[in-house]
C-alpha cells in the first residue's frame, strides 16, 4: 500500500496542472461545498419548522428510509443520461438529494427531542414563537443538527467520488482513471486521498461542535 | 409480457436479472448480519465498560466517514475484484451503524430488571439471551433495518470497481450503452428490494417482540 | 388579586377540564388548587398566562382581562415555575435566572446582578452561577426556577407542583425556605400541588377541584379541616384533621406553670418537701442554664445530695412557646410518659411546663374563639351577598356590612389564643 501511495505521490503527471493533486481536491471541496449548502439550506428551514410546531414524524422518518435506500450511483447515472455527462447538474441534484434526508430528520427529531418542560417554561416566561426557536430549541438540540450535517456532509464528500462515472472532475477521477488504464496505484491513491477529505470533515465538524455547542449539553454525548 | 420483456436484460450486462437479485441479496444480507454478529459482543463489552465506549463510537464514527468506493480499491489489493470485498466492506459498515445500536438497545436494560433477573437465579448466558437480548431488540431491530437498508443502496456502488454490485451493474452498463430503460429498472429494483426488507424486518419485529412500545421504536 | 370568573375549558373532543370556576386570589397571599389527578388544576393555572385559552368565562389580574395584553407581554410579568424547573440546559445558572430581564430588555450586566442578589434570596451558593443546570441537584434547579420566576419581580407568581419531583426531606426544606421567600417578598401566588398536606402548610387560601373541573371547596386551611364540605373533601383531607387543624392554633396564649421546675442543685428533701405540700406530682429538673434534664418523682426522691442526683426519666421533647403550635405543644405532653409537656424560649431555656389536661382545654377554647369569628366572618360575608352586586355598590360604603360587623362580638386584644397565619 505505501509503495502505491509512494509512486502515486511521485508521478509528476499527479504534482501539478488539469490532473494535479491539488487541483483535485479543490474541484472535490467546491463540488461538496455547494451541494452541502444547498442541502443545508433546503433541510434546515424545512426541519426546524416541523420540528418547531411538532408535525410530520411520519412523512419526515419515511423520506429518510427512501433516502437511505436510493442508490447515489443510479442517481447519478439516471441523471447523466437524462440532462447529459458534463451538465454539473446531473451531479448536483443527487447529491444535494441524498444530503437532504439526514439533515431534515436529526434536525427535526433532535428539535422534538427537547424536554417539553424547557419549552413550556420558555414560553411561559414570555418569549415568542421564533425567540423559543432561536434562544432555546435549537441551542438545546444543536448536538443532533450538528451531527445531522456531519453525517450529510461526509455522504456528500464520498459521493462527490463516484460522481468521477460521469466524467466529472474531483478525486473521484484518479479512482475511475485508474481503474480503466489499469494503474492501481492511482487508484489507491485517489482513495486515500479521499479518506483524508472525509476525515477533514469529520474534523471540521468536532472542533465545530466544540465552539458551538453549549457545555451545559456536553453531558449528552 | 411488457414485463418479461423488462426483465430480460441485453446480453452486454453478462447477467440475468435473478442472477443479480441473487448476488445482491447473499453479498448485502450476508455482509449485514456478518456485521451484527461481530457487534452484538463489541456492543455488549462496550455498554459494560463504559470508559471503552468514546473511544469505540470515534473509531466507528471515522471507519463509517470512509467512502466506500476508496474502501472498495483497498480492499482489491487483498481480495481482488470480488464479491468477497464488496462483503468486507459492507459487513464493516453495518458493524460501524450496529455498534451504537446495540450499546443504545443494551442501556434500555433497566438496571432493576437485571437485579430482578439475578435475584430469581438467571446465569450469566441465560440472563444475556432471555432477558436483555429480547428487551434490547426493538433499538439493534431499528439499527439492522438501516444497516441493511444501506447495504442494499450501497452494494451497487460495487459496480463502479468491476462488473460487480448487483442491480448496480445496470447503471454502469447504462451508462456505457445510454440505455435508460437499464438505468431505471436498477434504481427501481434496489428501492424496492431495500424497501421491502425493511417492511419485513419491521414485521419480523413485531412477531419477535409483541411486548414492544411501537411508538419507541422508530428508526 | 386574581379572579377566576366563571372559567370554563372544554376541549374539541368534549372533555370539560375546567367547569364553570369562579374564585379570587388574594394579594399577597398563597392560593392553593389542589385535588386528584385529572381535576383540572394544571389547566386552571394555565389559563392565567395563556399557555392554554379558556373556552368561556374571563380570568382577571387586579381587574384587567388578561386577554387584554399580548400573550407574551403578560407572561413577562408573571412568573412561572414548574414541576422540573424546565432549566434552559445550555445556559448557566445566572443565565437562567437572567432569562426574563433579558427579555425586558435589560443589559447583561444590570440583569446578572439582579440574579446574583435573586441567588442570594433563595438561598444558592454564588459559586454555582456559573454551573449549568446539569450540575446541581433537583432541590438546587427548582431553587433556580424560583429565582428565575422572581427575576423581573412580578406581582404574580404561577407555581405548578414545583417541590412534587424531589425528595420528601429536600421538599420540606424548600417549602419551608419558600414561606420564608414569600414572607419578603409578598407575591400573589397561585399554587398547583396534588399534596394536600402542602396545601394545607403553604396555603392562605385552598380551592379543593374534583374531577372534572369543579370547585368543591374554597376555604382557608383551618376551615378546611374544621368543616370540609362535602364527603369527596373529607376523603381528600385524609384522616386526623382535628390533630392537623391544631397547627393553625399558636401556643403562645397557653399558662405554663413554673412550680414544679427546680435546679438540679436544689437539695432533694427541700424540693421534696415543697412538691408534696404544693402537691405537685412531678417535677422537671433543669441543669444551671435552665435546659431540661428529665423529670423525677418526689414521692421518690432521697434524704441526701442535690436532686440531680436522683433517677430522671427522659422529656421526650420540648415546645417553644409562642412559635409553635397547639399541636407541637399537645404532641410533648402525649410523648411525655409524666403528660406533662415542657414549654421553652426560642433559646432552649425552661419558661414552664403544662399537662395534658390543660392543653386540652385550651384547645376547646381556641376552637370557640375560631368558632366566633367564623360566624362573624360569616355574618359579613352574608350582608355583602345582600347587597347588589354591581361594582358601583360595592365601592359605597356599605351600611348592611357596617352594622353586622358592629353586632359581632368586639374582637378583644386579650384574647388568649389568636387564631394563626
Amino acid at each position: 500500500m505505501i509503495d502505491y501511495l509512494r509512486q502515486f505521490f511521485s508521478d509528476p503527471r499527479f504534482q501539478s496542472g488539469y490532473d494535479g493533486i491539488w487541483q483535485r481536491i479543490s474541484e472535490h471541496c467546491w463540488y461538496s461545498l455547494i451541494a452541502f449548502l444547498c442541502a443545508a439550506a433546503i433541510g434546515l428551514p424545512l426541519a426546524l419548522l416541523t420540528g418547531h410546531i411538532g408535525r410530520g414524524d411520519g412523512p419526515i422518518s419515511a423520506l429518510a428510509a427512501v433516502g437511505r435506500a436510493m442508490p447515489s450511483l443510479g442517481l447519478i447515472v439516471l441523471l447523466a443520461v437524462k440532462i447529459g455527462v458534463f451538465n454539473f447538474n446531473a451531479a448536483l441534484i443527487p447529491l444535494v438529494a441524498l444530503a437532504v434526508p439526514p439533515i431534515l430528520l436529526t434536525t427535526h427529531e433532535g428539535l422534538r427531542a427537547v424536554d417539553r418542560a424547557v419549552v413550556d417554561a420558555a414560553r411561559g416566561m414570555g418569549m415568542r414563537p421564533l425567540q423559543v426557536l432561536f434562544r432555546v430549541e435549537i441551542p438545546s438540540a444543536l448536538p443532533l443538527i450538528l451531527s445531522g450535517l456531519r453525517t450529510a456532509a461526509v455522504q456528500v464528500v464520498a459521493t462527490t467520488t463516484i460522481a468521477a462515472v460521469i466524467s466529472f472532475g474531483g478525486l473521484g477521477r484518479y479512482v475511475v482513471d485508474g481503474l480503466s488504464q489499469y494503474q492501481y496505484y492511482q487508484v489507491v491513491g485517489g482513495g486515500f486521498l479521499v479518506v483524508l477529505l472525509s476525515v477533514a470533515t469529520l474534523i471540521v465538524f468536532s472542533v465545530v461542535t466544540r465552539l458551538a455547542v453549549s457545555p451545559g449539553l456536553r453531558r449528552n454525548r | 409480457m411488457i414485463a418479461a420483456n423488462v426483465f430480460d436484460l441485453p446480453s452486454y450486462v453478462q447477467h440475468s436479472y435473478l442472477g443479480l437479485l441473487g448476488e445482491q441479496l447473499e453479498v448485502s444480507l450476508g455482509a449485514t448480519l456478518g456485521g451484527l454478529l461481530v457487534s452484538l459482543p463489541i456492543g455488549q463489552a462496550c455498554a459494560r465498560w463504559r470508559l471503552l465506549y468514546p473511544p469505540v463510537l470515534g473509531l466507528v464514527t471515522v471507519a463509517y466517514s470512509i467512502p466506500s468506493l476508496a474502501l472498495f480499491v483497498f480492499l482489491i489489493d487483498y481480495t481482488g475484484i470480488t464479491d468477497t470485498t464488496l462483503f468486507i466492506a459492507l459487513a464493516l459498515y453495518s458493524l460501524c451503524i450496529l455498534v451504537p445500536g446495540v450499546v443504545d438497545g443494551i442501556r434500555t436494560v433497566p438496571p432493576e430488571v437485571k437485579l430482578a433477573a439475578d435475584a430469581m437465579g438467571y446465569g450469566p448466558a441465560r440472563r444475556y439471551f432471555q432477558v436483555e437480548l429480547p428487551i434490547a431488540a426493538p433499538t439493534i431491530m431499528a439499527a439492522v433495518r438501516v444497516a441493511t437498508v444501506s447495504s442494499i443502496s450501497l452494494m451497487s456502488i460495487g459496480a463502479v470497481i468491476g462488473n460487480l454490485g448487483g442491480f448496480g451493474q445496470l447503471f454502469t452498463t447504462g451508462l456505457r450503452s445510454f440505455n435508460l430503460s437499464l438505468v431505471w429498472l436498477g434504481l427501481f429494483s434496489l428501492v424496492v428490494l431495500a424497501l421491502l426488507c425493511d417492511v419485513l424486518l419491521r414485521l419480523a419485529q413485531r412477531l419477535m417482540t409483541p411486548w414492544a412500545d411501537r411508538r419507541s421504536a422508530r428508526a | 388579586m386574581i379572579s377566576f370568573e366563571r372559567v370554563t375549558k372544554r376541549y374539541p373532543d368534549g372533555t370539560v377540564a375546567v367547569n364553570e370556576l369562579s374564585f379570587t386570589a388574594a394579594d399577597g397571599a398563597i392560593t392553593v388548587l389542589v385535588g386528584p389527578s385529572g381535576c383540572g388544576k394544571t389547566t386552571s393555572l394555565r389559563m392565567v398566562n395563556r399557555l392554554i385559552e379558556p373556552t368561556e368565562g374571563r380570568i382577571a389580574i387586579d381587574g384587567t382581562d388578561v386577554r387584554a395584553r399580548p400573550a407574551a407581554e403578560l407572561r413577562r410579568s408573571i412568573g412561572y415555575v414548574i414541576q422540573h424547573a424546565g432549566l434552559f440546559p445550555h445556559r448557566t445558572i445566572v443565565d437562567n435566572i437572567s432569562t426574563v430581564p433579558r427579555l425586558l430588555g435589560a443589559d447583561r450586566r444590570t440583569a446578572r446582578n439582579r440574579a446574583h442578589e435573586l441567588m442570594e434570596l433563595v438561598g444558592l451558593d454564588p459559586t454555582l452561577a456559573k454551573r449549568y443546570p446539569y450540575q446541581l441537584s433537583g432541590g438546587q434547579q427548582q431553587r433556580v426556577g424560583v429565582a428565575r420566576a422572581l427575576a423581573a419581580d412580578p406581582p404574580v407568581l404561577l407555581m405548578d407542583e414545583p417541590f412534587s419531583a424531589v425528595d420528601p426531606i429536600v421538599r420540606k426544606g424548600l417549602q419551608e425556605e419558600f414561606l420564608r421567600i414569600q414572607g419578603e417578598v409578598a407575591k400573589t401566588i397561585l399554587f398547583v400541588t396534588h399534596d394536600i398536606d402542602e396545601a394545607i402548610k403553604l396555603g392562605d387560601n385552598i380551592a379543593v377541584l374534583r374531577e372534572g373541573g369543579v370547585l368543591a371547596q374554597f376555604a382557608s386551611p383551618d376551615r378546611l379541616l374544621a368543616e370540609p364540605a362535602d364527603d369527596f373533601v373529607e376523603q381528600f383531607l385524609g384522616r386526623d384533621r382535628g390533630i392537623r387543624r391544631l397547627t393553625f392554633y399558636p401556643s403562645a396564649g397557653l399558662s405554663l406553670q413554673e412550680g414544679p421546675v427546680v435546679a438540679a442543685d436544689t437539695p432533694a428533701p427541700s424540693a421534696r418537701d415543697a412538691a408534696l405540700s404544693a402537691g405537685t406530682p412531678w417535677l422537671l429538673i433543669v441543669d444551671a442554664d435552665r435546659r431540661p434534664l428529665g423529670w423525677t418523682n418526689p414521692a421518690a426522691l432521697p434524704d441526701h445530695g442535690p436532686v440531680g442526683n436522683a433517677r430522671l426519666i427522659g422529656y421526650g421533647h420540648a415546645f417553644v412557646l409562642g412559635s409553635d403550635s397547639l399541636r407541637a405543644a399537645l404532641d410533648a405532653a402525649v410523648l411525655s410518659p409524666t403528660g406533662w409537656a415542657v414549654g421553652t424560649d426560642g433559646n432552649g431555656q425552661v419558661l414552664g411546663v403544662i399537662s395534658q389536661e390543660s392543653i386540652g382545654s385550651a384547645i376547646r377554647a381556641a376552637h370557640a374563639q375560631a368558632g366566633t369569628e367564623r360566624e362573624r366572618a360569616d355574618a359579613k360575608a352574608a350582608a355583602a351577598d345582600a347587597s347588589p352586586e354591581s361594582e358601583t355598590a360595592a365601592e359605597t360604603d356599605e351600611p348592611g356590612a357596617a352594622e353586622s360587623a358592629a353586632s359581632a362580638p368586639p374582637p378583644s386584644d386579650e384574647a388568649p389564643l389568636e387564631q394563626a397565619r
